[in-house]
């Protein structure tokens, strides 16, 4: 499988005196989406972010297309195609909704993402392109934060806890559009805590349990006793023994 | 009428303290880093201008095209290097290091040209003026300054507002991590803030060396004044730098007309009356997204 996007070969990356991503190794096919999920502090972020070049592993390597990136600055990354939704969406508070568009759009790759194409895809987007930012709601400042990433036409999306403080009907609204996304060739690795969301959208998943590999496969392959101890580490209800039946 | 001139010369010297705090608003704004060197630079500017231009037989008045480009690439360069380790380091080691900067620059001033006081020679404009109504005198050069600030800050104000580099640089101010995810090297984002602000303070040296005489230790106080346009008018905001320029020099001139001790003690207690009552400042800006 020499053609994989992504390549993530046993990356270690330390916090500190602490490691929080221990031996993770994984691959992305184009046009994939893969979904990890994992506790609280399990390092779904920090992967994520190691991803984005926020942080540095200690060793491993990640590859984008063969070429081993992990050494990269964020801003030389996003110019290769790696772009991330951080957490909490990270606005740029001062700017109105089209300003922090034409931010991502300034080192933008060539590709199909256009500010135009993202006001398509957001179609409330126009009419409010001259507020600024901290006058939308939560879910619109998603949004925002989608279009930025995206006007940079990554071939690698990553999306940090989409869900993270929003009502449940946006964030499907969100999630909704996902398969748009692909559609147009981006392959997209999403962080969620909400096990059921990140399964549904995903073609993969990937669980983390303190910095490790839990559980990784295809979500339909699981029972959902078997995610649960890839999750917690250990099986909080009595049907434990469905999953010791699974091969 | 005499309130009037108090006024009026407030604004004049207002606009020169704008024009000095621009470049220290940019700076702490975006890089958020305090130069403490700020005013040693704007007086290096004068000297350069006095001594080293009339060697490209240059008119001193005509200096600024010499020297504020000169001074935007020893920004860009000192920002990438000497303040970028530091701010890598810590905050506070961007305190002791533009300290140490301001030492080093007043000592060599000293060294090379004594303490001797110099200004720029623009011939006979210096002693020139307006002089619309009985008492009220508005002296060119305090005019053409106003002028440069005014236009000065304007431009800045369409650069940041309306090109992309600027739009980076408000960017890496708002969030520097989001910048980089959205492709800015905010390595590059500061070296080209720092560019503007030691233009802009070029341009306020030599400005200040039209207006009066200036030494090597000159730097401090004018520094001082700046520090207090820029929390006067709100850190962040460039035409509240002008406001807070030209209320700094009204309160000023208000005080020295009852004693020219009081002059800068005037200024000093309207800074410390906004700390108390306003501490973001007129035109502060508003806090970011939670």
């Amino acid at each position: 499988m020499t053609d994989a996007l992504v390549e993530v070969q046993s990356l270690v990356v330390h916090h500190g005196q602490l490691k929080a991503i221990d031996d993770v190794s994984f691959r992305l096919a184009h046009g994939e989406v893969l979904a990890i999920i994992g506790a609280n502090g399990a390092g779904k972020s920090t992967l994520l972010g190691t991803l984005a070049g926020l942080h540095h592993p200690t060793s491993g390597s990640i590859r984008l297309d063969g070429d081993d990136i992990s050494r990269l600055s964020p801003h030389r990354r996003v110019a290769l195609g790696v772009s991330l939704v951080p957490e909490g969406r990270r606005l740029f508070g001062s700017m109105t909704l089209q300003e922090n568009l034409q931010v991502g759009a300034y080192h933008a790759r060539k590709g199909p993402f256009t500010i135009d194409r993202v006001y398509e895809l957001f179609d409330w987007m126009p009419a409010r392109r001259r507020q600024r930012v901290w006058q939308l709601s939560g879910g619109e400042q998603q949004a925002v934060a989608i279009g930025r990433a995206l006007v940079a036409n990554p071939k690698l999306l990553l999306l940090d806890e989409l869900s993270l403080g929003l009502a449940p009907i946006i964030v499907e609204r969100i999630y909704a559009l996902i398969p748009e996304i692909v559609a147009l060739g981006v392959s997209i690795v999403v962080v969620e805590q909400d096990v059921t969301q990140g399964m549904a959208v995903a073609d993969r998943v990937h669980c983390l349990l303190e910095g490790k590999t839990s559980l990784t496969g295809v979500p339909s392959d699981f029972t959902p006793a078997q995610v649960e101890r890839a999750y917690f580490g250990a099986e909080l209800s009595s049907s434990s023994t469905s999953a010791q039946e699974q091969p | 009428m005499i309130w009037l001139n108090v006024v009026v010369q407030g604004v004049l010297i207002g606009g020169f303290y704008a024009l000095f705090a621009c470049g220290l608003s940019l700076m702490f704004g975006v890089l958020r880093v305090i130069n403490l060197a700020h005013g040693d630079m704007a007086v290096v500017a004068g000297y350069v201008a006095v001594f080293l231009v009339p060697h490209f037989h240059l008119p001193e008045v005509w200096s600024f095209l010499v020297v504020v480009p000169i001074f935007a690439v020893l920004g860009y360069i000192l920002q990438r290097t000497l303040i970028q380790k530091s701010i890598d380091r810590d905050p506070f080691t961007t305190l002791l290091v533009t300290f140490g900067l301001s030492v080093v620059i007043e000592n060599l001033l000293l060294e090379i040209y004594s303490a001797n006081g110099q200004s720029v020679n623009i011939g006979s404009l210096i002693s020139q003026s307006w002089h619309p109504a009985s008492i009220i005198y508005v002296s060119y050069v305090s005019l053409v300054v106003l002028g440069v600030a005014v236009l000065v800050l304007f431009l800045l104000q369409v650069f940041l507002s309306k090109t992309g580099t600027g739009r980076l640089i408000r960017a890496v101010a708002d969030d520097r991590e989001a910048a980089q995810l959205s492709g800015a090297n905010y390595r590059h984002i500061f070296g080209i803030a720092a560019a503007l602000a030691f233009a802009t303070v070029a341009l306020a040296g030599i400005a200040y060396g039209t207006m009066t005489q200036f030494a090597p230790t000159s730097g401090g106080v004018n520094l001082l004044f700046a520090f207090e346009a820029v929390v006067i008018g709100g850190i962040g905001s460039l035409w509240g730098t002008l406001v807070g320029g030209i209320a700094l020099g009204i309160a000023q001139q208000f005080g020295a007309h009852f004693n020219p001790q009081y002059q800068i003690l005037a200024g000093n207690l309207l800074f410390l009356l906004v700390l108390a009552v306003k501490p973001q400042g007129f035109f502060g800006r508003r806090t970011s997204l939670a």
